[in-house]
């Protein structure tokens, strides 16, 4: 039986379908449906319930240097109240998981993927024995909400009082919501400006709450996991499961920028050092359907006969209102303008290979 | 929410498609409730006129948000024609599944075929039990 986050009656009460997701019931999406839903997001403001997603802390005198070998990214250049985005990865270069790594001055937060919460615990405490950390899983106590959306900064301030008015882009702070700390950064999955709150459990209800009530003259809606799942592909960010995976490396999916091979070894490095000196066999490639059809994850890249790559999430694009797709495709088949074929119900259809991402929000300035 | 509408004038087969007669040919679609299950539509694949295809055979994919599935032609017969409005308007079939969200229309193989598909009371009992 899946679990039911706090938020659960809020969202029956707005008329959620809901779905069982890495061992959660979450919304779907809501009356409003996930094209709407997707639009909302990019227009004025949306709010995710993702409490599913975990939360682990590392503490210590050896904090820093056990990141640094656990994690591809030079944490050493994520200041105290700045976030930055790593991937845990195993000897051979394929995917952990991927994170985001929050400073708290006082400790580390690595948020991770609903999927993966457990098995990131493990994965972190097996390899901590030489370094003096303190590992805590705290994902059952900590509510994790995202507001994202071009009103987002006015509505978390219309809250808060201006406290996170000069947060910037991946940045993070705390401030006082309803007599509770609140971890606010400013990050997000969706594109669009915005913010990921981390609160403790039991004031998760009042701050959607209140964030409901601030943010709806404004056009914010509560928006379902479709929805997110649409708004994460049009700007090309990657889901661990699709694009990355134990047998899919970050150089394979284009996340080479993550990993600045300067700062020393790290878990999985040298597999990674050699592909990318090699280049990869495969490279990862943002498609936009020529032929009808719909893209979906799983979906074989052929030459004539022959599979030749796999799409890796496919979707409806609301804001391109075309078709559109992320897909594993032979190095010699990746640059901009090639045409590819897509096998979608017994017949191949033709697709565009086009520059990532397929949106881009637009500068406020 | 508005409750599940179901069409008097329809047939219906297990996987939620419906069969009305028009004179000499049927016209085929699927149900609110199946369209409601689905939710958003975006994508719609019709057979081509003149396929000819026996009862179940599959005639085309609706796809949502989530997922493709197959439609099955509740009885046997020739396709005359497919609505083209679905290539640009798949979201009809949302909003009008028994109406302009229709499918395609076919000239029937075999009319005993329809009594083993079922009439909007059965049908209506068929959903109640689905949920």
């Amino acid at each position: 039986m899946a679990k039911r986050t706090a938020l659960y009656d809020r969202h029956i009460a707005a008329g959620a379908k809901m779905v069982d997701f890495a061992g959660w019931e979450l919304p779907i999406q809501y009356p409003t449906g996930p094209k709407e839903e997707h639009l909302i997001v990019r227009r004025a403001a949306g709010l995710f319930d993702i409490d599913h997603m975990g939360q682990i802390l590392i503490s210590g005198p050896d904090a820093l240097p056990f990141l640094q070998h656990m994690l591809t990214a030079d944490i050493s250049a994520i200041d105290a109240q700045r976030a930055g985005y790593a991937l845990l990865c195993y000897a051979d270069g394929g995917v952990v998981d991927d994170t985001f790594v929050y400073n708290l001055a006082d400790r580390y937060m690595m948020v991770v993927n609903a999927s993966n919460v457990r098995k990131d615990e493990r994965w972190l405490r097996w390899h901590s024995k030489p370094f003096d950390v303190a590992i805590e899983n705290v994902s059952d106590t900590t509510y994790m909400l995202a507001l994202q959306g071009p009103k987002a900064a006015t509505i978390l301030q219309a809250l808060d009082g201006g406290s996170s008015a000069s947060l910037g882009h991946h940045a993070c702070q705390r401030i006082d919501l309803f007599g509770a700390t609140v971890i606010v950064g400013r990050t997000g999955y969706t594109g669009e400006d915005g913010y990921e709150l981390y609160i403790p459990t039991e004031k998760a209800v009042d701050v959607w709450d209140a964030l409901i009530e601030a943010g709806q003259p404004l056009g914010l809606a509560p928006i379902g996991l479709a929805a997110r799942d649409s708004l994460r592909l049009e700007a090309c960010m990657p889901l661990y499961g699709q694009e990355i995976a134990p047998d899919r490396t970050p150089i394979q999916a284009g996340l080479g920028w993550a990993i600045p091979f300067t700062k020393g070894a790290f878990l999985g490095r040298d597999a990674l050092a050699k592909e990318r000196l090699e280049s990869p066999v495969q490279k990862l490639v943002a498609i936009q359907m020529l032929d009808r059809g719909v893209p979906r994850h799983g979906y074989p890249i052929v030459e004539g006969q022959e599979t030749v790559g796999e799409v890796t999430s496919g979707i409806y694009s609301p804001t391109l209102d075309a078709f559109v797709a992320m897909a594993y495709v032979p190095r010699r088949l990746a640059a901009i303008g090639t045409e590819i074929c897509v096998m979608i119900h017994g017949k191949a259809r033709r697709a565009a290979v086009v520059k990532k991402p397929f949106y881009r929000a637009p500068d406020p300035n | 929410m508005s409750p599940i509408k179901i069409d008097a004038s329809c047939r219906y087969a297990q996987n939620h498609e419906w069969i009305r007669l028009e004179g000499d040919l049927a016209v085929v679609g699927i149900s609110d409730y199946a369209q409601d299950q689905l939710g958003d539509i975006v994508y719609v694949e019709l057979p081509q006129v003149g396929d000819q295809l026996a009862q179940a055979e599959s005639f085309g994919v609706v796809e949502s948000v989530k997922a493709a599935s197959d439609c099955y032609l509740p009885v046997a017969g020739e396709i005359t024609g497919v609505n083209e409005h679905l290539e640009s308007e798949p979201e009809l079939v949302n909003s009008d599944p028994f109406g302009d969200g229709w499918f395609v229309r076919i000239k029937i193989a075999d009319p005993a075929q329809l009594d083993s598909l079922m009439d909007a009371a059965a049908y209506a009992t068929f959903c109640e039990q689905d949920s």
